[in-house]
């Protein structure tokens, strides 16, 4: 039996690209009873209830996103659900996994319950949570993992703060192993480069800002790989920051790690010289490194060593903001970034002597690092148009320019160090479960 | 990247850092106040220059010393000075930074001269002010953080051009606590400004910051090689606060490597001065024989401090915005 009218919809003409599947071609795209129903021709009886015009468009899985800070509950002052999971759809982001750093933090299964409970009642986004990997974020005792899990969590993570405690870790990743859990962990020693505000290099000593040394990541990955030795515990690296760090993760995979890694969007931007004359929007976590750092992150990505592109949109009001350097809160907003960016990523790496990136279309290359990757990287049947998938679908036009500023923003966080940068990808239709969500 | 501290015709608009600035605003910065140095000789130590201007000294950190200079620089100008010591009033009562500014700009200040414990802090107000259109009002770094004390590295260099008169023949050493210190990169970026062919640091590795090879210096961590021949020693102030720790075992041992005594001042050009930025730890980086020995040009640095700030102050109340 085919759905209603009302809620099929037919997408005309547009570039589908769904690298799940090795799709890249212009075709119809069918959607019915909130799942894909048909790519090319449309399915018997099919009667569409919306027609999308897709020429000149690029037709994609909805984008899957890693790391997107709602700050819900206990920072609702920067930013709202409500705010946040706009901003999402604008930035045609369907699914995304937010970190356990709220407060409370995720810690309980009645927080979980209620996040999901009141995302699901917006009709965007589908919020995936990690939960904290310790009660608290304080590396001390082990939350009920799988309680949390029954409550709706992905997986296990102590998003920005440091395990001081290696045996905690140790008991953490067994514990995580005995039921199958992931364990998401960005890699940084305790102790290197805590206070630190920048990359440790000749603009952290020019500026005088003390500096965040590469060896802070590298030395914690070699804790983690030997502890993933003895435990068997699947990780998940978070916002991978240096070249040394991704080498150090090649060679974990080549030795047969259950290990995946993702970079946060800007990183594949950025060095630390972005931050100029002290610019605070150019204060994140962990800090932009040198341009080597940042040339290995585009080369990681290319090769698969990077599996994601995340967001790791943190809205930060001004109070935060416009603060001396050291002072300022790091985080950047994202979500209605993370196409644009990703796209650049794909353009200038093809841009480049990379023969090899100019043979293979760039489109669906960026497209696969921020749909099925993390999406497999997550365990999340989601990032796709396979036939019988739930119809998160993004449409957007590859070509159009649009400037950041603040008031192209639907986020709350309005900081960003790409502020007044002209980016090519904007996102017309937003669909999510055969629902037009979002149209611009 | 935009420069801050330089209006659109590349005149002095603020005082931030001494990088990036020409070397001709240097120049034209160490001409002024040798003019000036006459004027504290006098028995009227006053010229009108700044008659009815507001300076506000905004001090986020407490320094009595560099305020009162800056104080006494205002007050030879003739401005009228306000002494503002925001550690004690408005940040702890959770005001904020740009708060302060707007506030006191509402006030009709025509100059700011900040002192602040971040890095970059004065570059916030600058950028602040260039935001809300209000290119009247100066900004002048008194110190930042690690990151530069510019007003100190022009003092440096206007005592190194008093005794020295060429730069471009000098060789340079600046000793002990480089990571932490703002006088130290003022003055490593004003001797390359100024064509000094070597800039040497001196200090154990745990108190050099990386990267000072791209900034044009040749880092000695044995000072008796790093005074060898050396014409100006610029020694730096080693904190209590890091005399003992991760950093370093003990003062003694301090000045046991890097204590500046008359044997080691000997390895030194015959002619070579001795500069302290002040306030000196006799017995920890420097020998009373030499802080007090004829070579030693500290107090004159404080006397020269007036008659430089004297003229960044009034360069900058010149210059249009």
């Amino acid at each position: 039996m085919m759905g209603s009218v009302n809620g099929s919809i037919h997408i005309r003409n547009g570039r589908v690209i769904d690298p799940a599947n090795g799709i890249d071609q212009v075709q119809d795209l069918y959607i019915v009873d909130g799942r894909i129903a048909a790519i090319g021709s449309a399915p018997a009886g099919f009667a569409a209830g919306t027609t999308i015009d897709a020429s000149g468009l690029v037709v994609a899985p909805g984008l899957v996103d890693l790391a997107a800070r709602l700050r819900e509950p206990g920072y609702e002052y920067k930013a709202t659900l409500k705010s946040e999971m706009q901003a999402a759809m604008q930035g045609g982001v369907t699914t995304l996994v937010c970190p356990p750093d709220t407060d409370p933090v995720l810690d309980e299964p009645g927080l979980v319950e209620m996040l999901k409970h009141r995302a699901g009642k917006l009709q965007q986004a589908r919020v995936h949570p990690l939960g904290a990997l310790t009660m608290g974020l304080k590396g001390k005792a082990l939350t009920e993992m799988a309680e949390l899990t029954e409550a709706g969590c992905i997986g296990f993570s102590h998003a920005e703060e440091p395990i001081e405690d290696t045996t905690v870790l140790l008991r953490a990743m067994q514990y995580a192993k005995t039921f199958g859990y992931t364990v998401w962990v960005r890699p940084q020693d305790a102790h290197i480069g805590r206070g630190g505000i920048a990359h440790s290099g000749p603009l952290a000593s020019r500026l005088g800002l003390s500096g965040v040394p590469v060896m802070t990541e590298t030395i914690a990955l070699h804790t983690i790989f030997e502890l993933m030795r003895a435990t068997g515990a699947r990780v998940h690296l978070c916002r991978m920051s240096s070249a040394a760090g991704l080498e150090l993760v090649r060679a974990a995979r080549q030795e047969g790690l259950p290990v995946t890694c993702d970079v946060a969007v800007h990183h594949v931007h950025m060095t630390d010289a972005d931050i100029g004359f002290f610019d605070s929007n150019a204060r994140v976590t962990p800090p932009f490194r040198s341009q080597r750092d940042r040339d290995a992150i585009r080369a990681g990505l290319f090769d698969g060593t990077v599996d994601a592109i995340c967001s790791d949109h943190t809205p930060v009001d001004d109070d935060e903001k416009l603060l001396p350097f050291g002072e300022a809160s790091p985080g950047a907003t994202g979500l209605e970034l993370l196409l644009s960016l990703a796209l650049k990523w794909a353009d200038d790496y093809a841009a480049g002597q990379h023969a090899a990136a100019a043979a293979h279309s760039p489109l669906a290359r960026a497209l696969a690092r921020i749909t099925s990757e993390p999406a497999r990287v997550a365990g999340l049947a989601a990032g796709t148009l396979s036939l019988g998938a739930a119809a998160d679908v993004v449409v957007f036009d590859p070509q159009a320019r649009w400037t950041v500023e603040a008031a192209a923003l639907a986020s709350q966080g309005k900081h960003t160090p790409f502020l007044g940068y002209e980016l090519a990808g904007q996102v017309r239709t937003t669909i999510v479960g055969g629902r037009v969500a979002w149209q611009r | 990247m935009l420069n801050p501290q330089l209006n659109k015709n590349g005149e002095l608009q603020h005082l931030l850092s001494i990088e990036g600035l020409p070397k001709s605003i240097v120049n034209h910065i160490l001409d002024t106040a040798s003019s000036f140095v006459g004027i504290s000789d006098r028995e009227v130590k006053k010229v009108p220059l700044m008659r009815g201007k507001s300076v506000f000294n905004l001090f986020f950190e407490n320094s009595t010393r560099t305020r009162t200079t800056f104080e006494i620089a205002s007050k030879r100008l003739s401005a009228d000075v306000i002494n503002l010591n925001i550690s004690a009033s408005s940040a702890s009562k959770g005001e904020s930074l740009l708060d302060t500014i707007d506030n006191l700009s509402a006030m009709h200040a025509d100059m700011f001269v900040v002192r602040h414990a971040q890095s970059g802090a004065p570059y916030l107000i600058a950028k602040h002010l260039i935001d809300t259109r209000q290119s009247h009002v100066h900004v002048v770094n008194a110190g930042d953080g690690r990151h530069a004390h510019p007003t100190q590295g022009l003092l440096d260099m206007y005592t190194i051009r008093h005794y020295k008169k060429d730069f471009t023949n000098l060789t340079v050493a600046i000793v002990g606590d480089i990571l932490h210190s703002r006088v130290a990169r003022s003055d490593i970026h004003a001797l390359t400004t100024l064509g000094v062919p070597e800039v040497r640091a001196i200090g154990p590795h745990t108190l050099l910051p990386g990267g000072l090879e791209q900034m044009g210096v040749r880092v000695f961590t044995n000072m008796d090689e790093g005074l060898k021949g050396v014409d100006v020693i610029i020694m730096l102030r080693l904190q209590n606060e890091r005399m003992s720790g991760a950093l370093l075992p003990s003062a003694q041992e301090y000045f046991k490597s890097y204590g500046l005594t008359p044997e080691r001042l000997a390895l030194a050009k015959p002619d070579a001065i001795v500069m302290h930025p002040g306030p000196m730890n006799r017995g920890v980086e420097i020998d009373s024989a030499v802080a007090d020995g004829a070579q030693a040009v500290i107090l004159p640095q404080v006397t020269f401090g007036i008659a430089v700030r004297m003229a960044v102050m009034s360069i900058l109340a010149g210059a249009q915005g």
